[in-house]
């Protein structure tokens, strides 16, 4: 979701932040900021340790080596339905009977409004200046491959949801380790999913909160100047209070609507910047390939950028977090595969198509500097990212380059960036709060609490200084990977049965289009 | 000649008169009146995961409302004038459901009321009466 250098950022505009505020509460900040490092500190770098004398950091491979897994355990599934899941998706196999019912795509947009947002914007631009060109290319591809993941743990996660008394489902790894292995008689599932709902409370709390609450505001005081952060902060948790707690449908009607629009005209601009320098499309595609195979200069050479475009990747669409599958198990289905040929398009929209959109208007509108003799880019300074024209990195680094070509259109990228980071907010509440019942049962305190915690993340998120909070809960939610992918090797067999079953049936015809 | 007459029912004063105006012809013809009740519904919808996760026990509860507080009380009201009253509740477009229950059972005619939004609204909400005239697989009628 965000990297190292992002982190950094963030920890340089806390500390101006700090400044303003008095001493007092500037050490209490550090005090807290140092128990936290101390204490967590372990658990982060063991999450982000790199393979001994190599960069490359074994969550990504983690995350790469199980897409990889189940690409080829469902035989490229990725490619061989898309068809059908735009047929599913556009309701063409949906019963009318079931109208009134969550449809295919309502659970694919709920999905995408927590994925789609500050990786797709910010993460991309960091990958590209650190890895070049090239990193696109291998963004691309782990986007490709996660598609396979998300099949695997969506279909699982209407497999295994609770259906209750009342009418409402409430699904996700922590019911499909729990049940799922208890079906296959395998041990360990309880304890896989106990610890799936901490690092998801966690991870909800941090990069589904606290983060979000931050670049939002560094986003706000970018384009109206410095005030303090608490003040976005209390906005924003009024919001979402009135949203998770108070059911004020409107705001989340509001957010829901002008998210996608968000999407749609992000990607639009991208297009028409791309179409303005039509002649140098070529030039762009020629750079990501020559990029993944030589880094063309960059700091790591090919590896680098290696290994920025697969943690892009990975970081962005959530593929084998688990996450997506919460959301996904509310859909109203007989068949719980289809909900996974749907999510399949999660990683191609959020990766393949955002994401690579973002990195073609930064190589096209010639943001990176290159040498006009060899051709090879430039480093900066420091020596570990490329140099870029205005000395951009991030957020900054997309804003640029949008800018470049169409002036105003960074003001538009604020305010998408602000509404982004509130729909991924509303998600990852729902999702913590569901690993929240999971833990401590069902019912309306419990809830409250969780809620009420949520909200108070939402101001510390927005005013203080997180490195080391960011960390920790960047941590936990690769953690959640590291449980709910161990989880998926031992059900997948549960999936291929259900996968071949339904292939069969789809072309017997006895699984039949209803318009 | 006896017949189906679909009505457009959403408790309003307009499709109240659209109802009686049915009645009194398919009294007179021997057909069957039937109140047709439609929840608006788009699966192309945004929700958020709490109403995901909701929605299949909301949608009970707004059918059990409509039916207990919408259509019993209207079915009772107008049961006894001549001619037979069935009644149905459906999710989707006002417009195209009531095209399609009229399909599905060989409907004679469809009848809605006309509260007499003006132009203007019409022109920006799009009207279900407007949309009928343009679709409907059988004669529509539109009572002021």
């Amino acid at each position: 979701m965000y990297p190292k250098a992002t982190r950094a950022a963030l920890a340089a505009a806390g500390l101006s932040l700090a400044g303003a505020a008095p001493a007092f509460a500037q050490s209490l900040d550090d005090k807290v900021n140092q128990i936290f490092a101390d204490s967590t500190g372990w658990f982060v770098s063991l999450i982000f340790s790199n393979f001994p004398g190599t960069s490359f950091p074994w969550i990504v491979a983690w995350l790469v080596i199980g897409a990889t897994v189940f690409t080829l355990y469902f035989g490229f599934i990725q490619f061989r339905v898309i068809g059908h899941s735009i047929a599913l998706i556009k309701g063409d196999y949906s019963d009318p009977d079931d109208a009134g019912e969550v449809s295919h795509f309502q659970a694919l947009a709920t999905a995408l409004s927590g994925t789609v947002g500050l990786g797709n914007i910010a993460g991309v631009a960091v990958a590209i200046g650190i890895g070049g060109p090239g990193a696109t290319f291998w963004m691309i591809l782990a986007g490709l491959m996660g598609m396979a993941s998300k099949f695997t743990e969506c279909t699982l996660g209407v497999k295994y949801r609770n259906e209750y008394a009342d009418g409402r489902v409430s699904g996700g790894p922590m019911y499909y380790l729990t049940k799922g292995f208890a079906e296959r008689g395998l041990p360990g599932g309880k304890i896989l999913a106990v610890l799936f709902s901490i690092f998801c409370i966690l991870g909800a709390l941090g990069g589904g909160n606290m983060f979000q609450a931050n670049q939002a505001h560094q986003q706000i005081t970018g384009v109206v100047g410095q005030y303090p952060g608490w003040i976005t902060g209390l906005v924003f948790a009024g919001l979402v209070f009135a949203v998770i707690v108070g059911g004020i449908k409107s705001i989340a009607k509001v957010t829901e609507k002008i998210v996608p629009f968000m999407g749609i005209l992000y990607v639009g601009t991208a297009l028409i910047i791309i179409a303005m320098n039509y002649n140098l499309i070529g030039w762009a595609f020629g750079q990501i390939f020559a990029g993944a195979f030589t880094g063309l200069g960059v700091a790591g050479g090919m590896v680098g950028a290696l290994i920025q475009g697969f943690k892009r990747a990975a970081f962005s669409n959530e593929a084998g977090v688990g996450s997506a599958a919460i959301a996904h198990s509310a859909v109203k289905t007989k068949e719980p595969i289809t909900e996974g040929f749907v999510s399949l398009l999660e990683p191609f929209i959020d990766t393949v198509v955002v994401c690579t959109m973002t990195a073609l208007v930064i190589i096209i509108t010639q943001q990176l500097v290159a040498d006009p003799e060899t051709g090879l880019y430039l480093l900066n300074e420091a020596g570990n990212s490329v140099r870029t024209v205005g000395d951009t990195s991030g957020v900054g680094l997309t804003s640029a380059a949008f800018g470049s070509a169409i002036g105003w259109f960074p003001y538009v990228l604020a305010i998408a960036v602000v509404l982004f980071a509130f729909s991924t907010m509303i998600t990852w509440s729902y999702y913590g709060l569901k690993a929240w019942t999971f833990l401590f049962g069902e019912g309306n305190t419990t809830e409250l609490v969780f809620k009420t915690i949520f909200c108070v993340f939402v101001v510390i998120g927005a005013a203080a200084q997180l490195g080391p909070v960011i960390d920790f809960s960047d941590a936990a939610i690769f953690a959640m990977a590291v449980v709910n992918i161990i989880g998926l090797y031992f059900l997948m067999p549960i999936v291929k049965r259900e996968l071949e079953s339904y292939l069969a049936r789809l072309k017997s015809g006895e699984i039949k289009k209803f318009h | 000649m006896s017949g189906t007459f679909v009505v457009g029912f959403d408790g309003s004063e307009a499709a109240h008169r659209a109802l009686d105006f049915a009645i009194e012809r398919a009294a007179a013809q021997g057909g069957t009146v039937l109140i047709a009740h439609v929840l608006e519904w788009s699966p192309y919808s945004f929700l958020t995961p709490t109403e995901l996760e909701e929605r299949h026990k909301r949608r009970r509860e707004e059918l059990e409302r409509a039916e207990t507080a919408l259509m019993a009380p209207v079915v009772k009201k107008v049961s006894g004038r001549g001619a037979e009253i069935e009644s149905v509740i459906r999710y989707g477009k006002i417009a195209d459901v009531l095209c399609e229950i009229a399909k599905e059972k060989k409907a004679a005619q469809i009848f809605i009321g006309r509260d007499g939004h003006s132009a203007l609204g019409a022109r920006v909400f799009g009207s279900v009466a407007s949309a009928l005239v343009q679709t409907a697989p059988v004669p529509c009628t539109i009572v002021p």
